[in-house]
Parts: structure tokens; C-alpha cells; sequence
């Protein structure tokens, strides 16, 4: 049953760009000199990003940032408030084509395929790429019909295959066994974490192959906390992550990479390890350790 | 420590204060007696003049003998038929506009304007409606849809349909202001979910903004309600009839029988207006005109009471839900 149901929500990444004017990104050969010989392998990068930059206005919240983010790893962004974590992911799916007067220079790539192009088909992309909001933020309506949300938007009405698709979701998200005995009851009726895990498996229920994710855990319980980060451990064998936290340990416990940022710049990414234990920067050096001002 | 100084501080303690305080309850109380008094005399003096004249016979006969003897059904059916067609007329209206307003038309000078247009159609007094309505709806709308459509005069002159519309644009600013209200107070966060799944900016709407507001669009629904019941002035030359031998029904296919729109109608503020100003025998239609104004306001709060059940039954289908 759920294979049928992956054949019909299975998106091919072809399908990004209307069929009409199929041409490709020229897919990109330079690789970001981070850690080379490490991440070469082109295949391996999901989203890859050249002199990005993101103004609100006449202030420049991003300044060219570029960044190869890898395949089915948890990739963490850190740095203070306000320099502009939130605007880079929001590139990835292009969220902040809703906010006005923004406006995106540079590229971002997925699989090579250049996601501002003008004839890229953005519900497609979104369905690609899922996005996790710092407070949780579940309809008010039932558990299922929460989960379902997705799939009934892009056609899916049958419904065994709603209820395959609800039921693996909840699963993935770790959730199933806690409210398989109460899928109609509103998911405001659930706690904090539970909330934000039905928001996960809500994500989930596209089938994306990206997941974002703005500060997920920051008003969660340290149990809730735990439990989501557990969760993002397993996702990431299907799933490509990045996550936005302002808790350090978190980033060292969940993350395989780390990008610092301060003030809209990329100061430095590489493997978490290297980012704490010896980051190369001053300035993240300062940040990690808290003597950050 | 704090709690100490504030209690030995010495204004707590004069009796002035306590005299003020005292003053001023009792200036509140009384004014609020008053509009509790005026309800309670003139609803007191209606029922006990009027329930005596509102029997069976009353409520499901025509007037009869020049309005001196007889019932009032006619106007009963015209005033559940005109808030109706005001309600389905006006609640789409103000529903799309305040949709465009709060999701679409951002902040703009065009935003500005149309919210100062709305603001003040709320303040424009009936009676400017109801020549209105006769100047852009019977005789710019219905007497040019007559000459397209070569029907004569059909839609020309004044009929229920037309009395509707006014209404409804009277009624508008109240729907528009309060769905308005309610979409604001959908969090921005379930917007942003739902574009972040792939939903088109519609898409969003109607699955998750307007869902959530329905409580307060039923709110609208009853004040427009409210506020469009029992008005004369719109109606006086748009559609309102002083005597109907006829209800305006007609039967479509020969069979089902429907309100005609067409056609024009009684109305109970209205007839209440004509037996008190017009009749040949004030004197006489007199209980007639207290069991009229009885049934009039009885009528209004059992629409408005539908609306409130309608409006409890949709917070219970969304759960302790609707609670931003
Ligand atoms: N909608 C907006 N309009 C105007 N400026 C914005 C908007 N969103 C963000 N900014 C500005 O862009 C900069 C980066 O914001 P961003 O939200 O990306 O920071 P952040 O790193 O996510 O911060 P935080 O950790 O507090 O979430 C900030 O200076 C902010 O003021
Ligand atoms: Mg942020």
C-alpha cells in the first residue's frame, strides 16, 4: 500500500521545472574549498549555494554566502541573534517570497538545479523541501487531518491511502504510538512536544527530501527536547536537515556539520567536530565558548 | 516592605477617597439603570399591550378590513424572506472583500481608501441607503439590465430583490469589519505552515484562514443581522409595499413554491410605520400595531438567536479550538 502511495506523492526532482522549458542549472564543478577531499564528491551535496545574499529593503541581511550542504546529514547553522540564519533557510524554499520587499541575489541549487529560476515550479519545491517553525504551529483541527493536510492539497483523497500515509508520517515522527488511539482529536489538544512532532510528521507526509527546521526544540521541555533530537537523528538516513539552534550542545549533539554565522556573513562551516573543537576562526572560537558580546 | 509603605500611605486613608469611590459606584449603577429601565418599560409596556392581540389567527392571517381587523402574516414573510436574501446577498459581498482586504491588498493608499470607505458607509444614516437604492439599483442597474435584456420592466422598479440589496449594503461595513477582525486573528504562523507544505496562496484561505474564522463571520452574520432586521428607511421606496393581496411567492416548475424576488413585499417595521401614520382608523388598529411591534421584535431576536446557536455549534465542531 505505501509503495503505491510513495509512487503518487513521489515528486521527481525533474518535475521542479515546468516541464515546458526544461533547461538545467550548468551544474557546478568548483566546490566550496571547505574541507576538501572530504565533501568532494559532487553527488553527495543536496543544496548548494553561490553568493547568496538577501536584502529586506535596503539592509542586507545575508552577504554572499556560499555553502555546499550535504546529503542525508544533519547540518547545524549557529551564531547570534539576528544574523540571519532564519533568511537562509527560508531561501531553501523560497518562503521568502512572501515577505515583501525582499528581494534574493545569487543561486541556491538543489541537485544542481537552480531553485530561483524563473520557470521553477514552487509548490513542487516545497513539497521537496519541508520546513519545521520554532513554535510549534499545528492547525486547529484533528490529528489526522493535520498530517493529511499535505497530501489532500497535492490530490491524494482516498482514504487507505490518507490513512497509509498519516500512519507512516506519525511513525517516522515518533509519534504514532502516543495518538494512534486518537487521530480525530484535535491536535491542540496534545503538549508542546507532541505539537511540534505532529508539525514533523506533518512535514513528513509530502514525502520531502529536505527538511528545514527553525529552532525545532527552543520551546520544548528538555524531555520534548531529547525526543526531538533523537527523531532528527534517525530522519537524517532519508532525510537532507538543516537546523537552525541557538543551543550549542544541541548543535554539537545532533549535527554532522556546522555553518557559523555573524552579522549575514558565513564565517566558517565545516565538520561539527572541527567547528568546536578547533574552529579555525577567532570569532567562533569566541561564540562557541560563550564570550560572545 | 514595599507593602507596608504602600499601606501607611496616608491617601489610602482619607475620606475623600472613600466618598469618591462611593460617588462613583453609585453614578455607575445609575446609569446603568437607565438603559435597563427604558428596555424594561418600553419591552414591558409591548408585551402587555400586544400579547393579547398575537394569537394563531393573528400570526396566519392577511390584514383584513383596512388593517383595523385581521393578522399580519404577510409582513411576517416578507421580513424573513428580505433578511434572508440581505444575508445571502451581503454575506458573500463582505466576506470576498475583507478576504482581499486583510490577505491581499497589503498596506497601500488603495488599502487606506477602501478602509475609509467602509468606515464610513457604517456612519451614513439609513434613509441616504434607501434613496440609493432607488437611484442605483432600481433606476441605473434594473432599468439598464431591462434595456440589455429587453424584459420590459422587470428589474426597473422596486422589488424585494433591490430592498435586499440595500440592505445588504448597509449591512456590509458591519460584515466586512468583523470577518476582518476574525482573519487578522488567525495566526500568521498557520499561514506560513501551509505555504511551507506547497499551498497556494488561495489554497491557504480556504483550507486553514477561513475555517478558523468562521466563528467570527457568524459574529458579523448576527449583528448585519441586527442591524438590517427591522430597518424601514432602506426599504420605504425600494421595494416595500403598503397592501399585498398576494405573498410574493411563485412556483418554479409549476410546483415548488419560492420566494419571488421579483416581486414586491410587505414588512413589519414598515406596516407598524403606515398604521401609525396612515391608517383610516387609528384608533382601531391600535392592538394591532402593539401585536405588530411585539411579533416585529420577537422575530428579530429568534434570527438573531439562530445565528448564535449556528455560530456554538461551529466553536463545538472545532473543539476548545477557536482560541487565539
Ligand atoms: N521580514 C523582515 N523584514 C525586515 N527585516 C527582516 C525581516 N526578517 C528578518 N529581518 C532582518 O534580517 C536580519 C536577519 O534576520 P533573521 O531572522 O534571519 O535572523 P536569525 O539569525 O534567524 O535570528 P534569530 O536567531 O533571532 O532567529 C535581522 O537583522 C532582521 O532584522
Ligand atoms: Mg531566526
Amino acid at each position: 500500500m505505501r509503495s503505491e502511495t510513495v509512487a503518487v506523492m513521489d515528486e521527481n526532482l525533474e518535475n521542479l521545472v515546468d516541464m515546458n522549458n526544461k533547461k538545467r542549472a550548468n551544474p557546478m564543478v568548483t566546490v566550496h574549498p571547505i574541507e576538501k577531499g572530504e565533501i568532494n564528491k559532487a553527488n553527495s551535496i543536496k543544496i548548494r549555494t553561490q553568493d547568496l545574499s538577501v536584502f529586506y529593503g535596503a539592509t542586507e541581511a545575508l552577504k554572499k554566502v556560499s555553502m555546499d550542504i550535504q546529503k542525508q546529514a544533519v547540518t547545524a547553522l549557529i551564531g547570534p541573534s539576528g544574523c540571519g540564519k532564519s533568511t537562509f533557510l527560508r531561501c531553501i524554499n523560497r518562503m521568502n517570497d512572501t515577505i515583501p520587499g525582499v528581494c534574493v541575489k545569487g543561486k541556491v541549487l538543489i541537485d544542481d538545479i537552480d531553485i530561483y529560476q524563473s520557470d521553477i515550479n514552487i509548490v513542487t519545491l516545497r513539497k521537496i523541501v519541508g520546513m519545521i517553525f520554532q513554535k510549534s504551529n499545528p492547525f486547529p483541527k484533528s490529528i489526522f487531518d493535520n498530517v493529511a493536510y499535505g497530501p489532500r492539497l497535492h490530490g491524494i483523497s482516498d482514504k487507505g491511502v490518507l490513512e497509509d500515509i498519516v500512519e507512516e508520517s506519525l511513525k517516522r515522527a515518533a509519534l504514532w504510538g502516543e495518538v494512534k488511539d486518537r487521530l480525530s482529536r484535535s491536535a491542540l489538544e496534545l503538549s508542546g512536544g507532541q505539537q511540534q512532532r505532529v508539525c514533523i510528521a506533518r512535514a513528513l507526509a509530502v514525502n520531502p527530501q529536505i527538511i528545514l527546521m527553525d529552532e525545532p526544540a527552543s520551546a520544548l521541555d528538555p524531555i520534548s527536547t531529547a525526543k526531538v533530537e533523537e527523531l532528527i537523528h534517525m530522519l537524517k538516513q532519508h532525510y537532507t536537515i538543516v537546523i537552525v539552534t541557538h543551543n550549542m550542545q544541541q548543535a554539537a549533539r545532533v549535527s554532522d556539520y556546522t555553518a557559523f554565522f555573524l552579522l549575514g556573513e558565513l564565517i566558517e562551516f565545516g565538520k561539527t567536530e572541527q567547528i568546536f573543537e578547533v574552529p579555525k576562526d577567532k570569532r567562533t572560537e569566541d561564540y562557541i565558548t560563550g564570550r560572545f558580546g | 516592605m514595599n507593602g507596608k509603605s504602600v499601606l501607611s500611605c496616608p491617601d489610602l486613608k482619607t475620606r475623600s477617597f472613600a466618598w469618591k469611590e462611593i460617588l462613583l459606584t453609585g453614578l455607575s449603577v445609575f446609569f446603568v439603570m437607565i438603559p435597563f429601565c427604558a428596555i424594561f418599560f418600553i419591552l414591558g409596556k409591548i408585551v402587555q399591550k400586544g400579547i393579547g392581540t398575537v394569537t394563531w389567527s393573528f400570526l396566519s392571517q392577511p390584514p383584513l378590513e383596512g388593517m383595523t381587523a385581521g393578522g399580519i402574516f404577510p409582513c411576517i414573510f416578507g421580513t424573513v424572506a428580505i433578511t434572508l436574501l440581505m444575508i445571502a446577498i451581503a454575506l458573500p459581498l463582505g466576506i470576498g472583500a475583507a478576504v482581499y482586504l486583510t490577505e491581499y491588498a497589503g498596506q497601500g493608499l488603495f488599502f487606506r481608501i477602501t478602509r475609509a470607505a467602509v468606515n464610513n458607509l457604517a456612519g451614513v444614516p439609513s434613509i441616504i441607503f434607501g434613496l440609493f437604492g432607488v437611484g442605483f439599483f432600481i433606476l441605473f442597474v434594473g432599468r439598464n439590465l431591462d434595456h440589455v435584456l429587453k424584459t420590459g420592466l422587470l428589474f426597473g422598479q422596486p422589488c424585494m430583490l433591490w430592498a435586499a440589496a440595500t440592505l445588504a449594503v448597509l449591512v456590509l461595513p458591519v460584515i466586512i469589519v468583523s470577518t476582518e477582525e476574525a482573519l487578522n486573528a488567525v495566526p500568521q504562523s498557520h499561514r506560513a505552515a501551509s505555504m511551507a507544505l506547497g499551498a497556494t496562496k488561495w489554497q491557504t484561505i480556504r483550507e486553514v484562514v477561513l475555517p478558523q474564522a468562521r466563528g467570527g463571520i457568524l459574529t458579523g452574520a448576527i449583528l448585519a443581522i441586527s442591524r438590517g432586521a427591522g430597518e424601514t428607511a432602506p426599504i420605504l421606496f425600494t421595494g416595500c409595499a403598503y397592501f399585498l393581496p398576494r405573498l410574493p411567492v411563485v412556483k418554479l416548475f409549476g410546483a415548488i413554491p419560492m420566494i419571488n424576488p421579483f416581486d414586491q413585499f410587505m414588512e413589519l417595521s414598515y406596516h407598524i410605520f403606515i398604521m401609525a401614520t396612515q391608517s383610516m382608523n387609528a384608533e382601531k388598529s391600535l392592538p394591532i400595531q402593539y401585536g405588530t411591534t411585539l411579533v416585529l421584535i420577537a422575530l428579530t431576536f429568534l434570527l438573531n438567536l439562530t445565528a448564535i446557536i449556528f455560530r456554538i455549534h461551529f466553536r463545538k465542531k472545532l473543539g476548545q479550538v477557536s482560541l487565539q
